[in-house]
């Protein structure tokens, strides 16, 4: 069914081209013109030696000759496409030539060849770059492309050299979305044309043509369109490609917007301190780790943004002292993230004792703020919040180092109320109300409607999927409008039956069910009161620390990160983890437990190099140091990308005695951490090199698998 | 190919030589030309005549005029040369006109004295609504025949169907089409198509997936009921797409109960149909100038192999041996006698029965058998030429009216075609439309054909205008206007094997697989150790071939001539 694949060669084509190629060779091999392979070869040094080599033999109309002969022949020859790009400037450099015969004559080749294979690359790109040259007719092009397009109409390069010339025609959008309609029409499983029409109608329907506004009516045609394709032949999926574009183009918010805060509006936090509150001993919430005196103030927007500083984010407070500087918490040190940090600086202010200093911001109340693909922040917003400074009640944190965190069951208590979190789950927490949402639910409800229908008739995979997308976008987009019921369940379900459906893709649904499940978990106040319990230190005293465990979740991928900015104590052990992406925005976190997971790699780990209040870290009993070849790695960046600032020298002096110098993931990660606890047994990598290595970069460390460190 | 000046002096024709044939064919419909080609190309010496002066017999096309007078003229009866050979008994050949019921109207003057200036403009088929499926045995055998080199082909642009008060739909035939079909809800767009794919399954060998035994042999309509396809998709796949004719529902009037295994190798066929040559999209081809040109392109085919043909030449008499009974020739009009081992006879020809069992032998008795005929019902045809086209934009285009969408009593399904001139068969503007339906008796044949018309275009008023059903068109469109029509009716005799053998009349089908089966397998009777058109006869010999076109015949496909 599905395109047409290039084909190799009958054997008798093939022997015909052979024997042609051979012939070719065994003329240039008697004639005088071996320049032409000298010249071809870019390997060679005769590119840069062509002052031994006289130039106009480089490119004589023999050579030139040959190199056609050759294209023809075999159009995947790109050395020769280059030669002749090469040649073509040279013979424009004489001013006597005729720029429009030459490329008139370089398309004639190109077409030529084209027919030979229309699916070469090479070919393809020597065409539009005679035709970006400006000196030939385009005229042809479409009756070119129509005749090509009609042999095969799903060549993507014929499609994109039909954008190309298109663009340069300056033809109507209007019209060439008309011709999609055909060529769909004569058969829709045509993924080029489907997303020719997308490109083509988000134009359309961002410069709100006549005819293409308003966006709601288009949209709505569209998706009339495509359930033809799809309820036709469900098995397809080229319609469903497309279908997935509208559901995007229907429940997408192209304005940035704030999701959520810590603190969040309306909250008050309570400080503990303890001598006057000066230096160390900061307190947030009942927690005890923050020892920098600083008091994070993050925003979580639905989407990255850029331009987070002072003036478009407006801070009043007592509490401030001095300018803040807003940091993007992005693993790729871009200067667009979705979530953004502040710090306020606690540690050298006089704190009044039980008093309450409030917090007021102000954020896109000047415009600055703007997504990546430039949309101004939607709704100016205001968070204000409270905090509240008290007398520690406790003993004073003087030995804390000496106490290990354990994680045992016996450790924790479950919390039967939680005051705190009345303050996490605020009323109002999306203060946000869409344009256009009453149509954006309708639609989705229609086709949720219609995607059932389907179901019932026929049972098919990317069907299910879909309607628990939308399933999924309808929850979305009712949790910011009513307290409808909530679909979860089913779409949990959906996930859980497409894993046994399509074993190929179970990885996939099991990322999005662990989303969806998160999501459920956090979605209110009572949803979450059970993953909440307190915790006792290994001397079964209540250290007063709140700890979300959620264990055995069979997670394998962490969402719903926004509802969770408060958490200081992380309990994520068995699951399926392989990444923690997003986990760079719990600022609070200071305590971590990942073991009994599926890292695979330290650069996996990334994002906690992020977390500044992390102390305690558990990865024992995962894969690291298990795969020769971590996968991971070509998506992150490593020191050789340059990417990353990586202490060389620190690195050389540590490792220099031990012969590890392929532990520079670990250093990476652990370099930047102040970790006082760490476990990592369980991992293949975790040898006795590895832990004297892991000594010598983390100095703040007390305790290193179970064994307290002299 | 030789052809009398002066038809009607038939004595003074020159003789044909030699005299002993192979095999003599009388009539050049379809399956007399197939056979005699057939013959010729495994070297039989075949005499092929034919009383009319145009090839084709009940398949030609014919100019307007000649398609009048030959529909209103009375059968010409032969003079009877004396003469012969006494050895032999003569039994009279009796002509029965094919068409009968004749009705042809104009729609008044101005239309009447247009078509007799552009009368030589038409070429109407006898045989019509007649189409081909591009995969289909008329398609393969012209092609394996070579006599597709003197055809040329264009697709059927539209396929409709008439849905009683909806008017025309196109038929959903294929993944493109059930795609663009404005009329067919998602969910039924969604049930047609996984019947088409459980179809295709079952056909592709590679596939485990197989439609039961069981359920092969049971009616393809319970089979579709078990499918739960709804009535308006089962509707569309066995009238529009099997094409049968009587209602399937109706177990009291339905005489050609389709069984799901015949139902899929027409739901096969169809889709194999529909997109094998590039330049026509639908599943139906029409030959440029007219089906007759079928029969023609056999003769052809038949005359490069030695066959000889002489027109207007009909045949008195058979020569029956005295004793034996046996058949050993014929005697022409012009009053000579040629012999022959076998004879194919057009259906139209009959020997009289014999009123008394006077003379009780065998001859009596051979031909008694031969003036018996098995006639199975008969056709109504009807056509009309109209000045624009039943829908806008579309030129040609074939229509099926499935059982009770004109009106509740109709038990067939009535087929049309309509031509128009980008097919060489009718002058620019205008449009060639031809109905045809099986039906118990000539009146209830009229009744439907002139119901179906009626719903899409305006009749000429006739003087003995009966109460036709109305059909009530919602569409405020003004339906296009007769300005000829004619009617008449066809018996329907199948071929018969015997000392003599006859072939059959044009069925009520749109295709030629049914006529061209019995064709091969009366071919096989006749000469059982021969093979229906060698392979090996497909490269021509250069001096026989008098437009040898020389292409190179590499591909199956491209013995078929297309024009886009």
């Amino acid at each position: 069914m599905h395109g047409r694949p290039r084909k190799a060669l009958k054997p008798e084509d093939e022997a015909a081209s052979s024997a042609k190629a051979e012939k070719l060779q065994q003329h240039v091999a008697s004639s005088s013109f071996n320049s032409l392979f000298l010249s071809l070869s870019f390997s060679s040094p005769s590119i840069n030696s062509n002052r031994a080599n006289p130039v106009g033999c480089r490119y004589s109309k023999e050579a030139l000759d040959l190199s056609a002969k050759l294209l023809e022949i075999n159009p995947e020859c790109y050395t020769a496409w280059n030669y002749r790009k090469l040649a073509v400037q040279h013979i424009l450099s004489n001013s006597d030539s005729d720029p429009q015969s030459i490329f008139s004559d370089e398309l004639k080749l190109v077409e030529n060849a084209l027919r030979k294979n229309f699916k070469s690359y090479g070919a393809w790109h020597h065409r539009k770059w005679v035709l970006s040259k400006g000196h030939s007719s385009i005229d042809k092009e479409m009756r070119l492309l129509n005749d090509f397009q009609k042999e095969d109409p799903r060549n993507f390069h014929a499609w994109n050299h039909r954008r190309f010339v298109a663009g340069l025609m300056e033809r109507s959008e209007e019209d060439e979305l008309k011709y999609t309609e055909k060529v769909i029409g004569a058969n829709f499983s045509n993924y080029s044309a489907w997303h020719n029409r997308s490109v083509l109608l988000s134009n359309l329907l961002k410069r709100e043509a006549e005819g293409y506004f308003p966006k709601e009516k288009v949209l709505e045609e569209e998706f009339q369109h495509v359930h033809n394709a799809i309820f036709t032949d469900p098995d397809d999926q080229s319609g469903w490609f497309y279908h997935l574009w509208l559901i995007d183009q229907t429940v997408k918010n192209e304005a940035p917007l704030l999701v959520s805060s810590w603190p969040s509006h309306g909250s008050s936090i309570t400080i503990i301190g303890d001598n006057g509150l000066r230096g160390c001993g900061l307190s947030l919430l009942n927690g005890t780790q923050s020892d920098s005196g600083t008091l994070p103030i993050i925003l979580y927007f639905n989407q990255a943004v850029k331009g987070i500083n002072s003036s478009t984010v407006a801070i009043e407070s007592e509490l401030l002292t001095k300018e803040l500087v807003w940091k993007p918490l992005a693993m790729n040190n871009s200067s667009t993230a979705q979530v953004w940090v502040v710090y306020l600086d606690l540690g050298n202010m006089e704190l009044q004792q039980s008093k309450t200093y409030s917090v007021e911001i102000n954020i896109g109340h000047s415009s600055g703020i703007l997504s990546s693909n430039g949309n101004h922040y939607g709704d100016p917003s205001q968070i204000s919040f409270e905090v509240f400074v008290q007398t520690a009640n406790t003993e004073p944190t003087e030995g804390q180092g000496g106490k290990r965190t354990t994680w045992n069951d016996t450790n924790f208590q479950k919390i039967d109320h939680f005051q705190e979190l009345d303050s996490i789950f605020t009323a109002d927490q999306n203060h946000h109300i869409p344009k256009s949402l009453d149509w954006c639910t309708e639609e989705i409800v229609k086709e949720i409607t219609n995607f059932r229908d389907l179901l019932s008739e026929y049972d098919c995979k990317i069907g299910k999927l879909t309607l628990a997308r939308l399933l999924t976008a309808l929850d979305m987009l009712s949790s910011q409008h009513d307290g409808r019921k909530s679909n979860t369940e089913e779409v949990l379900q959906l996930y859980t039956d497409l894993m046994k459906l399509d074993p190929t893709h179970s990885l996939y649904y099991k990322d999005e069910r662990s989303l969806i499940s998160l999501k459920q978990i956090t979605s209110t106040r009572d949803s979450l009161l059970p993953y909440c319990h307190y915790h006792k230190d290994a001397t079964e005293t209540f250290t007063g620390h709140v700890c979300l465990r959620l264990q055995n979740l069979s997670l394998s991928r962490m969402g719903s990160i926004e509802n969770l900015l408060w958490v200081q104590m992380l309990d994520l052990s068995h699951n399926e983890l392989q990444s923690i992406e997003g986990l760079e925005a719990m600022q609070l976190l200071s305590c971590l437990n990942l073991s009994h997971n599926k890292f695979g790699s330290f650069t996996a780990l990334g994002p906690l190099r992020l977390l500044k209040s992390l102390k305690v870290l558990n990865i024992s009993y995962n894969e690291l140091g298990s795969h020769s070849i971590d996968t991971t790695r070509y998506l992150c960046s490593s020191p050789v990308a340059h990417t990353e600032e990586f202490a060389w020298d620190r690195f050389e002096t540590l490792t220099g005695s031990v012969n590890a110098t392929n532990f520079w993931e670990a250093f990476l990660l652990f370099g930047s951490l102040a970790l006082t606890e760490l476990n990592i047994s369980g991992n293949a990598v975790a040898d006795e090199n590895f832990r004297s290595f892991l000594v010598k970069v983390l100095p703040t460390l007390k305790w290193l698998d179970d064994e307290e460190l002299s | 190919m030789t052809e009398p000046q002066d038809p009607f002096s038939f004595s003074s024709y020159p003789p044909i030589d030699p005299i002993n044939f192979d095999l003599i064919v009388i009539g050049t419909a379809l399956s007399e030309s197939v056979i005699a080609a057939a013959a010729s190309a495994v070297g039989k010496t075949v005499l092929h005549l034919d009383p009319n002066s145009f090839y084709g017999s009940h398949f030609a096309s014919l100019s307007l005029h000649d398609l009048t007078s030959y529909l209103t003229s009375p059968h010409h009866p032969p003079r009877a040369a004396s003469g012969g050979d006494s050895d032999y008994f003569g039994v009279d050949l009796v002509h029965q006109h094919p068409c009968s019921d004749v009705e042809i109207a104009f729609c008044d003057d101005e239309s009447e004295s247009f078509l007799r200036e552009n009368s030589r403009k038409f070429n109407i088929d006898l045989g019509g609504p007649r189409a081909l499926f591009s995969a289909d045995k008329a398609i393969n055998l012209l092609m394996k025949s070579g006599a597709s080199q003197y055809m040329e082909f264009k697709g059927i642009d539209e396929s409709f169907v008439y849905e009683a008060n909806e008017g025309l739909a196109n038929v959903p035939d294929s993944r493109g089409a059930i795609f663009r079909d404005k009329k067919l809800s998602l969910k039924e767009k969604n049930q047609l198509m996984r019947f088409f794919k459980l179809v295709l399954k079952h056909l592709d060998d590679t596939q485990e997936e197989k439609i039961s035994e069981e359920d092969l042999e049971i009616p393809f309509v319970s089979f579709l009921e078990k499918m739960k396809l709804p009535p308006k998709i089962k509707s569309i796949l066995l009238y529009a797409i099997a094409m049968v004719d009587y209602d399937q529902d109706n177990n009291e009037v339905c005489k050609d109960l389709l069984k799901t295994k015949d139902g899929i190798d027409c739901l096969a066929q169809y889709s194999s149909s529909v997109g094998r040559f590039p330049n026509a999209p639908g599943a139906l081809l029409y030959p440029i100038y007219g089906e007759g040109e079928l029969p023609q392109a056999f003769c052809r085919r038949a005359a490069v192999k030695g066959c000889i043909y002489v027109l207007r030449m009909p045949v008195i008499s058979l020569l029956m041996e005295k004793v034996t009974g046996l058949y050993k020739g014929v005697r022409l009009a012009s009053g000579q006698d040629l012999y022959s081992n076998q004879l194919i006879l057009d259906p139209s020809f009959t020997v009289p029965s014999l009123p008394s069992l006077s003379r009780r032998d065998v001859l009596t008795e051979r031909l008694q058998m031969l003036s018996q005929r098995d006639i199975k019902g008969m056709v109504a045809r009807g056509i009309c030429i109209t000045k624009s086209s039943i829908k806008p934009d579309v030129s040609n285009c074939s229509v099926v009216y499935p059982p009770r969408s004109l009106y509740p009593e109709q038990v067939t399904s009535i087929k049309a075609l309509q031509i128009g001139s980008n097919l060489a068969v009718c002058p620019a503007g205008t449009f060639i439309l031809y109905f045809s339906t099986l039906c118990n008796d000539a009146d209830e044949g009229k009744k439907l054909l002139k119901a179906a018309m009626n719903a899409l275009l305006t009749l000429p008023v006739s003087e003995n205008s009966e109460s036709i059903p109305s059909v009530q068109s919602d569409s405020a469109d003004i339906k296009p206007i007769v300005i000829w029509n004619a009617f008449y009716i066809q018996k329907l005799i199948t071929s018969k094997f015997e000392f003599i053998s006859s072939t059959p009349t044009p069925d009520g089908n749109l295709n030629y697989n049914d006529l061209l089966d019995a064709t091969e397998k009366l071919f096989g009777q006749m000469y059982p150790n021969e093979e229906f058109f060698p392979k090996a006869t497909s490269p021509e010999d250069p001096k026989d071939e008098d437009e040898d076109e020389d292409e190179d015949d590499d591909g199956e496909d491209s013995g078929i001539t297309l024009e886009s």
